[in-house]
C-alpha cells in the first residue's frame, strides 16, 4: 500500500489564511480534503498566485505526489489528466483518472483527415446518463518528412481541440509540429535511447510532457527515467511496448510489474502514467488487409490494457462495435467502488400520463432506471415510474439482499403519494421482483402485476395486460 | 552521426582545442559523452586529434548506459488455492477421455515475474436442454444442434475447441417446463455419451427441484467427478447436495451473489461437508455494462485473500460469462451500433477476458468467436512473458 499522508503534513505547508477562497472554509479542513483527493492544490489560488508560497507549493506537490505521477496534456479547458493512480486494485479505493483513449490519423493520410477528426471528436454514447467519448488524436509521421507532419498538426488543430499527441521519433519532425501546435500542449512521443537528448529540451522548450519509449526492455525504460529527471523533465509517460500476439504475455507482465513497483514498492522512477499501442495490431503482418480481424483483435487488447494499467491507449480502429464495449469498460472500472452509481428516488412522469396511466416500479440504481427509463421514453409512453431507494441496488441484487422489499415498495407508494395521482389500484413490479407480488398486494391492498424481465418488453407487456 | 549541431558539440570542441593549446598529454577521467552528439571538422589536424578521438570512442563504453536495473518484487503471496480436478477417466472410475484440473494458483494472475501458476484457465460450452430463445447471432452458430443437447455439446468439443461442456437442465425449472428429473438425467447421459470431455450440470434454479434433480444426477452418474451447479446459500436444505457429491465424487458450485461476505459464509458451510479440491467458486459474472466492476472487484478481492492465507476463498473460480448476452449492447439489433454479428461475441469474449485477469479459472461460454478469442489469448498468456516474442511492428510508418 502506498504511504498514508497525514492532513497535518499538507496543513502545515498551506498559507493558513482561512480565506475560503478553495470553497472550505478552514486551510486544514482543505487539507482534509486534499489527502482524500477530494480537491486539487490549484484550488488554493494564494498558493500559484504569491511569490512567498513558492517553496510551500513544491513541497506540497512533492507530499502529495501520487505513487503514480498525474500528468496533464491538451489546451488549457479541455486537457486530460492521465495517471495520478493510488492504489494497483480499484477495491482499494479508487481508480483515477479514466484511460484515455486516443485516436490515430497520420500525415500523408489518404482520404477524408477531415472526416476522421469529426468522427473522433463527435463519437458519443449515452450510458447510464453519462457522454461517453474518445479522448485525444495522435498525430503519426508517417511520411518521414517534418513539413508534412508539420501541415497535419496545423491542420488538426484548425478542426479540432481535442488534446493531441505528436507521435514521431524524428526530433525535427517533432519540433515542426510543435512550432504550429506547441502551445496546445500536446503529448510528445517518444523519447528514445537514441534522441532523448533532444526530446528534454523539446519538452523544456515547449512545456509539454513526453513520452519515454524503451519496448522490451524495462531497465532501459527506467534508465532513460532516470537520465531525463537528471535534466530536470519529470512530466513524462511510460511505454513498455505493447507486444500482441505470443508478445501478449510480456506486455501484460510488465504492464503490472510498473504498476506494482509504482504502488506497492514506491519506485519513483516506475510511477509514471503508461501508455499502451494497441494500435500496433494494424502494422502486424498477420493482420494486413484483414481490417475486420485487425478491430476484433485491437478490441480485445485494449480491454485487457483498461483492465491493467493503461493509462492512455492509442487505437486506430473506428468501428463503433469495437469502440463500445471498450467505452463502456472504462467508464465501469473507473467508477468508484464504494458508490454505487444511483439515482435519485421519487415518482418520475413519463409523457403526459393521467388518473388511468400504468404505475411501473423500478430501483433507483443507475442503470437499472436508465435502461428502464430509455425503454419508455423510445415507446413513447404515457406513464408513471416509481424510482424506489435500493441503495443504488438493481433490482436482482436489491430482491436478494432485501433492498428492494415489499415494505419498501409501499412505502414509496406512501411517500410519493401515488394514489393521488392514479384513480386505478393496480401497480406493475418488475419480472425478477417476482417473489413480492403477494405481500405487496396484502401491504396495499393493490392488485399487482409481474412485469417483464427486462424492460424492453414493458411495451408489448402494458399492450397485453394493461386494462383499465 | 545526428543532423542537428548540439551545444554539446561545440562547447566539446572549444575545450578540446583549449586543452590542444594547453598541454601536451590529455587524461580522460570521469567524462560522459556520446560520440554521435558531436561534430568534429578534423580535416588538417587530424594528425593531433586521431589518437583523442580513439580516446574518445573508448569511452564510449563507459558512456551513459541508461540502465537502471528494475528493483527485484517483493514477496507477494503465502498461499496456494486448492486445484480441483473435474471429470474422471475408465482408470478413475469414470468414463471421461480426460481430465480438468484447475485452480493451484501462487500468485495473481499474469504476475508471472513474481511466480508462474500451473492450470491454465478452461472454456466450457453451455448446452441447454430446452431451446430456450436466444439472439440471432448465437442461434445463427449453433443451427439444429439447439435441438440436441447432446449434438450441441458435440459442437462445442469438436468445432468450437471448448475444453469442456455445462449442461443446463433449466427447463426443469417449475416455471419454465418443470422437466421431470428422470428425463433431465437422460439429457445428461445423452451428453456425456456424444462428447468424452469432462462435463459441468447445472440444476433449474430452483431451490426444491435443485435438491431433487442434482442429488439424483449425483446418484446416477458416480463416479464421473461432474462439477454441480449450484449450491447457492448456506441454507440446510442445500446440504444434501454437497452430501450427495461427497458420497457420489463429484465436484459442486459454491454461488454467491456478487458478496464476498455471503461467499465466505457459504464456503465454509460446504467446506463442513467437502474437501477445498472439490468446490469451485461462483461469485457471479455481471457482465460487461451491466456491474462488470463489481464482479471484477469481488473476484479480485476473493483471490486476493484466498493467496494471503483465507482458507475459504482460496478456491478457483468460474464466470458464467454466457450472460454477457443479457447486455442489450450485446443482442440489440442496432444499425447505428454496428452488426451485432461481431457487436455480440466482442461483448462476451471482452466481458471474459477481463474476468481472466481478475483471477477466473472456467469460462461457460457461447459463440465461437468468443471461445476461439479466450482460447487464444489464454495460451499467449501462459506463453513466454519474460522477453517479448518479436519486435514490435513499426507502427508509427507502416500503417
Amino acid at each position: 500500500m502506498a504511504k498514508k499522508i497525514s492532513p497535518m503534513d499538507v496543513y502545515k505547508l498551506l498559507p493558513r489564511l482561512n480565506c475560503g477562497r478553495c470553497g472550505i472554509s478552514t486551510c486544514l479542513g482543505f487539507a482534509a480534503k486534499l489527502v482524500e483527493r477530494a480537491a486539487r492544490l490549484e484550488e488554493c489560488t494564494p498558493l500559484f498566485e504569491e511569490e512567498r508560497y513558492r517553496d510551500n507549493l513544491s513541497q506540497l506537490r512533492e507530499v502529495l505526489r501520487p505513487p503514480v505521477l498525474e500528468v496533464a496534456f491538451g489546451p488549457p479547458g479541455r486537457e486530460v489528466r492521465v495517471g495520478g493512480k493510488l492504489v494497483l486494485h480499484r477495491h482499494e479505493l479508487r481508480y483515477m483518472n479514466p484511460t484515455v483513449l486516443a485516436v490515430d490519423v497520420w500525415d500523408d493520410i489518404e482520404g477524408d483527415l477531415e472526416s476522421r477528426v469529426k468522427l473522433v471528436d463527435s463519437l458519443s454514447y449515452t450510458y447510464i446518463g453519462r457522454e461517453l467519448k474518445l479522448n485525444a488524436l495522435a498525430l503519426r509521421c508517417r511520411s518521414g518528412d517534418p513539413s508534412r507532419f508539420q501541415d497535419l498538426a496545423e491542420k488538426v488543430s484548425k478542426l479540432t481541440d481535442l488534446p493531441i499527441i505528436l507521435c514521431s521519433l524524428d526530433p525535427e519532425a517533432l519540433e515542426a509540429a510543435l512550432l504550429k501546435v506547441g502551445d496546445r500542449r500536446p503529448l510528445i512521443y517518444a523519447a528514445t535511447e537514441d534522441n532523448w537528448r533532444d526530446l528534454s529540451e523539446l519538452a523544456k522548450m515547449y512545456g509539454c510532457p513526453i513520452v519515454v519509449s524503451s519496448p522490451g526492455n524495462l531497465s532501459k525504460l527506467r534508465g532513460l527515467v532516470k537520465v531525463l529527471n537528471d535534466e530536470g523533465v519529470d512530466r513524462l509517460v511510460l511505454d513498455p511496448g505493447t507486444y500482441v500476439g505470443e508478445g501478449l504475455a510480456y506486455t501484460v507482465n510488465s504492464f503490472t510489474l510498473l504498476r506494482w513497483l509504482a504502488c506497492r514498492q514506491g519506485d519513483r522512477l516506475s510511477g509514471y502514467p503508461l501508455l499502451a499501442i494497441p494500435a500496433v495490431v494494424w502494422a502486424d503482418e498477420g493482420f494486413r488487409g484483414k481490417p475486420e480481424e485487425a478491430s476484433w483483435m485491437e478490441a480485445t487488447v485494449t480491454a485487457m490494457m483498461i483492465a491493467r494499467y493503461a493509462d492512455i491507449a492509442i487505437i486506430h480502429g473506428v468501428e463503433v462495435w469495437q469502440l463500445l464495449p471498450n467505452l463502456i469498460l472504462r467508464e465501469n472500472l473507473y467508477t468508484d467502488p464504494v458508490k454505487p452509481v444511483s439515482v435519485e428516488p421519487g415518482l418520475r412522469e413519463f409523457g403526459s400520463p393521467d388518473d388511468r396511466s400504468p404505475l411501473l416500479v423500478t430501483t433507483n440504481f443507475a442503470l437499472t432506471y436508465f435502461t428502464v427509463s430509455s425503454d419508455i421514453e423510445s415507446a413513447k409512453l404515457n406513464c408513471y415510474l416509481l424510482v424506489v431507494d435500493t441503495e443504488g441496488l438493481s433490482v436482482e441484487s436489491s430482491v436478494a439482499g432485501r433492498k428492494l422489499t415489499a415494505e419498501k415498495i409501499a412505502e414509496a407508494m406512501k411517500e410519493y403519494r401515488v394514489a393521488e395521482k392514479v384513480s386505478h389500484r393496480k401497480v406493475v413490479i418488475p419480472g425478477l421482483a417476482a417473489r413480492l407480488k403477494g405481500e405487496l398486494e396484502d401491504l396495499t391492498g393493490w392488485e399487482v402485476l409481474v412485469g417483464p424481465r427486462d424492460s424492453s418488453d414493458i411495451p408489448s407487456f402494458l399492450a397485453k395486460y394493461w386494462r383499465i | 552521426m545526428g543532423t542537428r549541431r548540439k551545444d554539446l558539440g561545440e562547447s566539446f570542441l572549444e575545450w578540446l582545442l583549449k586543452l590542444l593549446s594547453e598541454s601536451e598529454e590529455i587524461e580522460f577521467e570521469d567524462f560522459n559523452l556520446e560520440a554521435s552528439e558531436f561534430q568534429l571538422d578534423v580535416t588538417g589536424i587530424a594528425s593531433i586529434v586521431k589518437p583523442m578521438l580513439e580516446a574518445a570512442k573508448s569511452m564510449e563504453a563507459r558512456a551513459i548506459e541508461l540502465i537502471e536495473e528494475l528493483p527485484k518484487p517483493e514477496a507477494m503471496f503465502t498461499n496456494r488455492i486448492a486445484e480441483v480436478r473435474i471429470g474422471a477417466t475408465r482408470s478413475e472410475g469414470g468414463s471421461r477421455g480426460r481430465v480438468i484440473v484447475i485452480g493451484g494458483e501462487v500468485t495473481m494472475p499474469f504476475y508471472s515475474f513474481s511466480a508462474l501458476n500451473p492450470n491454465p484457465p478452461v472454456v466450457s460450452g453451455d448446452v441447454f436442454d430446452w431451446k430456450l430463445p436466444l439472439p440471432k447471432p448465437l442461434r445463427d452458430s449453433f443451427g439444429d444442434a439447439m435441438d440436441d443437447p447432446a449434438e450441441w455439446a458435440k459442437l462445442y468439443i469438436d468445432k468450437f475447441d471448448a475444453d469442456m461442456v455445462t449442461v443446463e437442465l433449466t427447463s426443469t425449472d417449475p416455471s419454465i417446463r418443470d422437466t421431470p428429473v428422470r428425463e433431465a438425467v437422460k439429457v445428461v447421459e445423452n451428453v456425456l455419451q456424444a462428447v468424452d470431455s469432462p462435463v459441468m450440470v447445472g440444476g433449474s434454479g430452483d431451490p426444491v427441484k435443485d435438491v431433487e434433480l442434482l442429488t439424483e444426477v449425483a446418484a446416477i452418474f458416480e463416479g464421473e467427478r461432474l462439477l454441480l451447479s449450484s449450491i447457492p446459500s448456506p441454507e440446510d436444505r442445500f446440504k444434501p447436495i454437497a452430501e450427495a457429491a461427497k458420497r457420489y465424487g463429484h465436484n459442486v458450485v459454491a454461488w454467491a451473489s456478487l458478496d464476498i461476505n455471503l461467499q465466505r459464509d457459504l464456503d465454509r458451510a460446504i467446506l463442513n461437508v467437502l474437501p477445498p479440491e472439490r468446490i469451485v467458486i461462483d461469485p457471479t459474472s455481471a457482465p460487461l455494462g451491466y456491474g462488470i466492476e463489481y464482479a471484477f472487484s469481488v473476484m479480485e478481492r476473493i483471490r486476493i485473500a484466498g493467496l494471503m492465507g483465507d482458507r475459504e476463498l482460496a478456491l478457483p473460480m468460474l464466470s458464467g460469462t454466457s450472460n454477457a448476452w443479457g447486455a442489450r449492447e450485446a443482442w440489440l439489433k442496432t444499425p447505428e451500433l454496428g452488426p451485432r454479428e461481431v457487436r455480440g461475441p466482442l461483448w462476451e469474449a471482452i466481458t471474459a477476458l477481463t474476468f481472466l485477469l481478475a483471477g477466473c479459472d472456467l469460462f461457460i461460454m457461447m459463440h465461437p468467436l468468443a471461445i476461439k478469442t479466450v482460447k487464444q489469448t489464454i495460451s499467449w498468456l501462459y506463453g513466454r512473458w519474460d522477453t517479448p516474442a518479436k519486435a514490435i511492428p513499426n507502427w508509427l510508418e507502416e500503417m
